[in-house]
């Protein structure tokens, strides 16, 4: 596709602003910026069309760290998958184990107990306060900055990788959650470190807002940029703090109530403008209302067991049929849609990406801005290459 | 007015400036290789086989004799990248139960290959495999040098208690009772044995 | 200890001491140019042994305020990375692109370096240490400064890449904006101390009053003057939050791309010692240059202060690299033009205002409540054109 050639034509497709028209006669400037770039998050391309400084095309090429882990899950039994759900969102690899876990405890009916629930909340919103922290990091970090609010983030993150690791045994590619309950119980000493862990975390996110949210400069670069209209949102299947912060009120932890979150009480927050600095905003907002739902889960997590006793850890075929199993994960809605076959493999495995599909409205939010803003909108949308390409 | 936030964020950064000298909080910083972390009892980097030193059935190098590994091969059929590669032997050797037991001729692990995700130390039914904590493990060797085998893979219980002392000392007391059960059933079964003999003797004569 | 009292006299004078007992081995004919070349040996070893601390410096102070150490396994404390750094830069394969202009290419770093070379020569170190006395110093600073630009020029256009070429066009455009707001914020300075010469700004600045020393910066015109420089310095010299030229999250990977080697490392070089440069003028214009902060305090020696202040004000620049995003080209260059350069005006206007209302505290009154009153105005006007300002956020529950 030749991209100077697009300069007026009408696109077909769904609720599409209008290609932005160039000043004057003369070429665009193409450019690629990646997949070797500082500020791609990974190995991501971007193709650029640009008159002076504005742009006025912009395609996404991605594929590049494509794993076939949806083809690999068909050929390794379900239990044998869940180490590889850990690498699709490396960054959060717990939210991607729980995703899946639901998806295939719909299938069997397996019902979990009480405390693996607990405890799934709990890494569940320690992994989505550290999500966010990281990504509101590597968004400043690519205005400026030399990485300072980067830093910070990552002394959070330290410490909530210790506490997973003394329970799980890997900082990072946990490998936890279990059809039918979590792996590894907590013990009482895990729970008072957690405790105390949970206690500081909202000394950071003062700090944090300190150091940036009235920050001039940073609501110079990223108010009124990025701006995504909250009807593209919902008709482009964008989900996530992206969502919130185009003012949809969409959460699937209150709209499904997966799991025992209706239990704790927490707020959605909501952007009204849909720019850059409210979904960094919502981000920093979510990480307060993790801190709040982390508190109530720790106080009233029950003593029992974390696996269901009818769980079957190896060699379980589930009957014919399919089931979708989602999951508010930090970046969006992350599903799990499974068709068995009546054998111990799945007949077909599928990864709901939504940093991919948060990625499809990536050229209308940036048209009409600088080449300046772009990286911004893209460090905005909080994307893991591990989950776009799988 | 404008400037405020510019201001504030300065104020922070000094703050931490300052604090690094003061406080462990705001330096993080480990000078490895000189300071080094202590490992969390759970930390799981790439397999390791147990052997029993106490545990001798015939000659051979005491890994060797005291291996706990039968070759069910159930670890290499659930590893989710396929790194086990294990052959069967043609004999058996007593185990720890005084069971006769197949044992591996070869179990060769790639470690390069080896993810870390520790399900061939979940479904083992016989405790034979464990995780090591050692990452150090760089070579130079690039055809082989990661490929593990039999010897290289076997560590001694004691090793396995230094490293995850909770996890050995629960093996262990398992291990335990279950010899104490079997231990049981069969003086039950040679004690019922005994007896069906007596009553075959005690009918003969 | 007073100022007649010849160890003081001494201590402060020890570099001029120096310089006088070198040249009295020479014949008289030879002793003007063996002092000129003397004291320029001198300053070529001083500055860029300061660089080499100050990048050391750096690395440390950004870890620091990052919450980790910097280089420190290179000598003590790391002290010795710039050595590191420099054999670095020396070994790397010097590449010329084939379709580069080769002469200019070779040029532009060296014009670079000379240039801000040049401007040390009027700054004054200490007492009777700046190396030229010159009555227009202020001015002849100001044109070797501004030779600067060109050399950046030179560098984006000889390397016939078009992303260079931007690149060098983008930050000769800030540069010479916000050059504009450095000459007008110095104008103040002379209008006050009546001349161009440096070494006089320095000494109609050197009076105490109840101890306290009449610096410019403690007066409302200056000190609204001295925050405009600082910007427009930082602006000058491509720091943050002004980098948006060599910025490395940005397309455009700015003017030094087609450069390796030694030829990037004089780069970087002139950029350290441009800042140096600047600071020292700041210095001089509105710190008091060489001079004490307290009556009680003028036995250190002059030059002992001079570069105290030249350094924190390198700290203060290390600190704003820290701590604040960069802003875009285009918001740059608004800041420049819609906001700085009509309260440097203002500045100017208020400058008279306290000329001529005379000593007293009137004059202190107005003039700071004129600064505050267009800052706070002219800054909510600028938030509310660009729509920008703390937004608070509703919740569902």
């Amino acid at each position: 596709m030749i991209l100077a050639e697009t300069k007026a034509k009408e696109l077909e497709g769904w609720n599409r602003q209008a290609v932005i028209e160039p000043k004057g006669d003369g070429e665009l400037l193409e450019v690629a910026m990646g997949p070797h770039h500082p500020s791609t998050h990974g190995v991501f391309r971007m193709d650029v069309a640009l008159d002076g400084e504005r742009v006025i095309r912009l395609k996404p090429v991605f594929g590049y760290l494509h794993r076939n882990h949806e083809k690999i899950a068909e050929g390794i039994s379900y239990l044998g998958s869940m180490p590889y759900t850990d690498r699709l969102d490396y960054i959060c690899p717990i939210t991607n184990n729980w995703a899946y876990a639901l998806a295939v405890e719909k299938l069997t009916g397996q019902e979990v107990p009480e405390r693996a629930e607990y405890l799934r909340v709990i890494l569940g919103e320690l992994t989505r306060y550290q999500n966010h922290a990281s990504s509101i990091g590597f968004l400043i970090q690519e205005m400026g900055a030399s990485g300072t609010p980067l830093m910070y983030a990552f002394r959070e993150r330290e410490k909530i990788l210790d506490l997973f690791e003394e329970l799980t045994g890997a900082r990072m590619m946990v490998n936890y959650m279990r059809f039918g309950g979590c792996r590894v119980d907590a013990s009482p000493g895990w729970l008072d470190r957690t405790r105390k862990v949970v206690a500081g975390l909202a000394a950071f996110v003062d700090e944090f807002e300190r150091l940036l949210a009235g920050n001039e400069i940073l609501m110079a670069r990223t108010q009124g940029v990025g701006v995504l209209r909250p009807d593209l949102a919902v008709n482009a299947g964008v989900t996530g703090p992206m969502l919130r912060a185009s003012g949809v009120n969409y959460d699937i932890r209150k709209v499904d109530g997966y799991g025992i979150y209706n239990r704790f009480k927490f707020r959605v927050p909501l952007g009204d403008h849909g720019d850059v600095y409210d979904r960094f905003m919502i981000r920093l907002l979510e990480m307060r209302e993790s801190i709040g739902i982390l508190e109530q889960a720790l106080k009233e997590i029950p003593v029992g067991p974390v696996m269901s006793p009818t769980a079957k850890l190896r060699g379980f075929r589930p009957k014919p049929g399919e089931a979708y199993g989602r999951i508010e994960a930090p970046k969006g809605e992350l599903g799990f849609y499974l068709i068995s076959d009546g054998g111990p493999n799945p007949y077909r495995y599928r990864v709901r990406p939504p940093s991919l599909i948060n990625l499809t409205v990536l050229e209308d939010m940036c048209l009409g801005h600088d080449i300046a803003d772009v990286v911004l909108i893209f460090g905005s949308v909080d994307i893991v290459l591990g989950e776009v390409d799988r | 007015m404008l400037g405020e936030g510019i201001l504030k964020g300065l104020t922070e950064t000094a703050k931490n400036f300052f604090g690094s000298y003061f406080s462990a909080e705001r330096l993080t910083t480990v000078e490895y290789p000189e300071q080094r972390i202590a490992p969390f009892e759970a930390t799981r980097v790439f397999p390791f086989l147990v052997y029993d030193a106490e545990n001798r059935d015939g000659g051979g190098p005491e890994w060797e004799a005291g291996l706990r590994c039968v070759a069910c091969q159930i670890c290499e059929k659930e590893c989710p990248p396929k790194c086990i590669y294990i052959e069967k032997s043609k004999d058996k050797k007593l185990d720890y139960l005084g069971k006769a037991q197949y044992y591996p001729a070869r179990f060769d692990i790639d470690i390069s290959v080896c993810m870390s995700c520790q399900i061939c130390v979940e479904v083992c039914p016989f405790e034979a495999i464990k995780m090591d904590t050692k990452f150090e493990l760089s070579t130079t060797d690039r055809f082989g040098g990661l490929l593990l085998d039999r010897e290289q893979l076997a560590k001694s219980n004691e090793y396995y208690h230094q490293i995850h002392s909770a996890e050995a000392t629960a093996v262990d007391a398992k291990l335990a009772i279950e010899k104490t059960k079997f231990d049981a059933k069969a003086k039950v079964a040679a004690a019922t044995a005994i007896a069906k003999a007596a009553a075959v003797a005690g009918e003969g004569a | 200890m007073t100022i007649e009292n010849p160890i003081f006299v001494t201590s402060d004078q020890i570099f001029v001491l120096l310089r006088h007992w070198a040249l009295s081995f020479l014949p008289a004919a030879w002793q003007t140019i063996a002092g000129v070349l003397l004291s320029v040996a001198a300053i070529v070893c001083i500055f860029p042994a300061l660089f080499a601390l100050t990048t050391v410096f750096e690395r440390k102070g950004l870890g620091r305020i990052q919450n980790r150490l910097g280089p420190n396994r290179v000598g003590p404390f790391g002290l010795l990375q710039p050595i590191a750094d420099g054999i670095k830069s020396l070994t790397k394969e010097d590449i010329v692109p084939l379709s580069a202009d080769a002469a200019v290419h070779f040029l532009a770093p060296v014009v670079l370096v000379v240039a801000v070379f040049m401007g040390f020569a009027v700054l004054p170190m200490g007492r009777n240490m700046a190396l030229v006395d010159m009555d227009a110093g202020l001015l002849f600073y100001f044109a070797m400064g501004t030779s600067t630009e060109l050399a950046v020029f030179m560098a984006g256009w000889s390397s016939r890449n078009k992303y260079s070429l931007l690149g060098a066009m983008r930050a000769v455009a800030q540069m010479i904006s916000y050059e504009v707001v450095l000459l007008l914020s110095s104008v103040t300075v002379v209008m006050m101390a009546g001349s161009l010469s440096l070494t006089k700004i320095v000494e109609a600045q050197n009076h105490y009053s109840f101890g306290f020393p009449h610096w410019y910066i403690f007066t409302p015109w200056g000190c609204a003057g001295f925050v405009m420089y600082a910007i427009a310095a930082t602006a000058e010299t491509n720091r943050s939050p002004f980098d948006l030229p060599e910025g490395e999250s940005e397309l455009v990977a700015g003017y030094h791309t087609e450069y390796s080697g030694f030829k990037f490392a004089l780069f970087f070089l002139g950029e350290y010692l441009a800042m140096f440069s600047i600071s020292g003028l700041g210095t001089t214009l509105f710190l008091g240059g060489w001079s004490a902060p307290f009556l009680f305090l003028t036995w250190v020696p002059s030059w002992f202060w001079f570069f105290s202040k030249l350094m924190l004000s390198i700290f203060v620049f290390i600190w704003l690299r820290g701590t604040l995003p960069r802003l875009r080209q285009d918001q740059l260059m608004n800041f420049a033009w819609k906001f700085v350069l009509p309260m440097c005006l203002l500045n100017l206007f208020v400058a008279g205002i306290w000329r001529f209302l005379g000593d007293g505290w009137l004059r202190w009154m107005v003039c700071s409540a004129i600064l505050i009153v267009a800052y706070a105005g002219m800054g909510w006007g600028e938030m509310r054109r660009g729509k920008i300002g703390p937004r608070s956020y509703r919740y569902a529950e």
